[in-house]
């Protein structure tokens, strides 16, 4: 269990700020997602959230202790991370990729003990690559890649699970395997954080949403109080067929909206 | 150093045989040579009761020219397989980014300017100061950079600057024989050393050798990128420290006693790495001794060739290098 405690949360980059003000408390047994316009600072709130890059202003508390203060593993072993475009440069096979979560808790010089070696097998099963942990990641598909790098950043076995735009190049069946995924984290107690692009995934896997703009949070709390028709038309500027009544709530971009269009 | 996972298992095996390997270069070196010494004739000189000739040849020529041929080329293989893991670029190694020669650099201006004769300490520690700096000059100016096009390139501008001053250095110096001096602290050698040398590199290479055997978890985390080994818990200050003077007292002290024998470190990660699960850390110890065989065969190899002097050591490894290089540059775009 960990919660993380945005407060009056600032990072800046150079001279440019791109997040502002920011402040949250995201709790354990929660989805939560982070969406917004491209560079809108997503990314960089999860960087700060890592202490991968320092805060300007304000903090960020992991279990109350703020994360600039902690040692690098400590951090590690509370938070596992999945950054946006995980690029990979050494042809490694799928279970030497996923070992390398268990980094975090090895001891210098030394070599994995059968609880790592458990890890890995559950975190392999988790994300459902069992079959493939003896071929090379770098040479999976889009989708087993997906679940490759899902698989490493489970091994970590963190009680917080980061990951930044985890749907991106996935097909429809693809992008359901990975969200169903977060969401089997979240019900097991994980505090489980997601960039995303498409809202009607946000909508219909997440608890909570947090919608950032130009580096301020303008909206947060449950998914369709958050995505509503005045909000997509501000921040993105579209129109949406937004279907908060079915079952499994929609919201389809039908157009630029008139003000937000190269506004 | 760290064996992890099952398809590692084979890495015992690995090791065994680049040990069996070692062995037989190291026997090999000590009975080869411009006369050759039958293994029983040497047997007796090590337990004590050998004839003259053969305990001279030996023990005073050989024995220090072997082990500095392993220790050298234990260093310049770890050398190289760290820094590839380290700049995640296939291409790295120490006499490609510029290091080894200005280490020699180092050495050259200790020489022959009269400084080693104040303190034998000097000697090692120019050579050791200068690889520093190069390593820092080039970390700075493409370090950061994921192009290996852009490491290569300041590299080249390091080795070439760092080799002008060799023989600026040379042409200064009083020495008369400055032509072919320049020729060996270039190339590399390591005919006619003592254990004077082996008592200058020695200390060095253990110390280059434990400090890059311990950034094995570090250098697998980078395989994910620098945010992702930060996120692994890595703090990369610490590693790239530990890295920069690894190298730097290492293959300072190697290159103090050998000159700038390249390729070493760039071919021996190449020919180990697909015999491993291809983690940095998997390829470290295995490229140490491969490469300490590889430099010991290639130092037999120069004294076979008949020739009226004796080739240099570094003309043997950069033909062997060199095709690998080239090889791996033409296909840097794709992932093997």
């Amino acid at each position: 269990m960990v919660t993380i405690r945005l407060d009056a949360l600032g990072v800046s980059l150079g001279r440019r700020q791109v997040v502002r003000d920011v402040s949250a408390m995201l709790e354990p047994g929660k989805l939560i997602g982070i969406i917004g316009p491209n560079g809108a600072g997503k990314s960089s709130l999860l960087r700060a959230m890592l202490g991968l890059v320092p805060a300007s202003a304000g903090a960020v508390l992991v279990d109350g202790a703020p994360v600039a203060g902690m040692v690098r593993a400590a951090v590690a072993r509370k938070i596992a991370y999945l950054p946006q475009g995980q690029t990979l440069h050494w042809p490694l096979s799928v279970e030497r990729l996923t070992a390398l979560g268990r980094l975090p808790h090895l001891a210098p010089m030394s070599s994995l003990s059968p609880t790592d070696l458990a890890a890995i097998d559950r975190a392999l099963e988790r994300a459902d690559v069992t079959d493939l942990r003896d071929r090379i990641a770098t040479n999976l598909s889009g989708g087993e890649r997906a679940r490759a790098l899902l698989a490493r950043a489970l091994a970590v076995d963190a009680p917080a699970l980061v990951v930044d735009e985890p749907l991106a190049s996935l097909d429809p069946g693809h992008q359901i395997d990975v969200m169903a995924l977060l969401r089997r984290e979240a019900d097991a107690g994980a505090l489980v954080i997601a960039v995303l692009h498409d809202l009607t995934m946000a909508a219909r896997y997440c608890d909570r949403l947090l919608l950032l703009d130009g580096g301020r949070l303008v909206a947060d709390g449950p998914p369709m109080a958050v995505l509503t028709a005045e909000r997509l038309h501000l921040v993105y500027g579209i129109h949406a067929l937004i279907d908060a009544a079915a079952a499994a709530p929609m919201v389809v971009p039908l157009d630029r909206s008139a003000a937000g269009a190269w506004a | 150093m760290t064996s992890l996972l099952a398809p590692s298992r084979r890495r015992p095996v690995l090791i065994l045989y680049l040990l069996l390997l070692l062995v037989f270069a190291a026997a090999t070196s000590m009975l080869l040579g411009a006369v050759s010494i039958a293994p029983a004739r040497a047997l007796s000189v090590l337990t004590g009761h050998g004839d003259r000739i053969a305990s001279a040849i030996l023990l005073d020529l050989r024995l220090p020219r072997t082990i500095i041929g392993l220790a050298v080329g234990a260093m310049l293989g770890l050398a190289g397989a760290a820094l590839q893991g380290y700049l995640r670029n296939p291409l790295a190694e120490p006499s490609v980014l510029g290091a080894s020669n200005a280490a020699a650099l180092g050495a050259v201006s200790a020489i022959y300017f009269g400084l080693a004769e104040l303190h034998p300490l000097l000697l090692p520690l120019m050579a050791i100061a200068t690889g520093l700096l190069s390593l820092i000059l080039l970390f700075a100016l493409a370090g950061r950079s994921e192009s290996p096009l852009t490491l290569i390139l300041a590299g080249v501008a390091v080795a070439t600057l760092a080799g002008a001053g060799i023989s600026l250095a040379l042409n200064l110096s009083p020495n008369p024989f400055a032509a072919m001096e320049i020729m060996t602290w270039l190339l590399g050698s390591i005919e006619n050393r003592s254990f004077h040398h082996v008592w200058i590199a020695v200390p060095c290479i253990a110390i280059g050798i434990l400090l890059l055997l311990a950034d094995g978890h570090a250098l697998d985390a980078l395989t994910l990128g620098e945010d992702g080994a930060r996120a692994l818990g890595v703090d990369l200050r610490v590693t790239r420290l530990r890295l920069l003077l690894g190298v730097a007292i290492g293959v300072g002290g190697a290159v103090a006693v050998s000159g700038a024998i390249g390729f070493v470190g760039l071919i021996v990660p190449h020919i180990v790495r697909p015999l491993t699960d291809r983690a940095p850390s998997s390829i470290l110890l295995p490229s140490a001794l491969a490469g300490a065989s590889l430099l010991t065969l290639a130092d037999i190899g120069v004294r076979l060739i008949p020739a009226t002097n004796e080739l240099k050591l570094g003309v043997m490894t950069a033909f062997l290098g060199v095709p690998v290089f080239l090889v791996h540059l033409m296909r840097e775009r794709r992932i093997w």
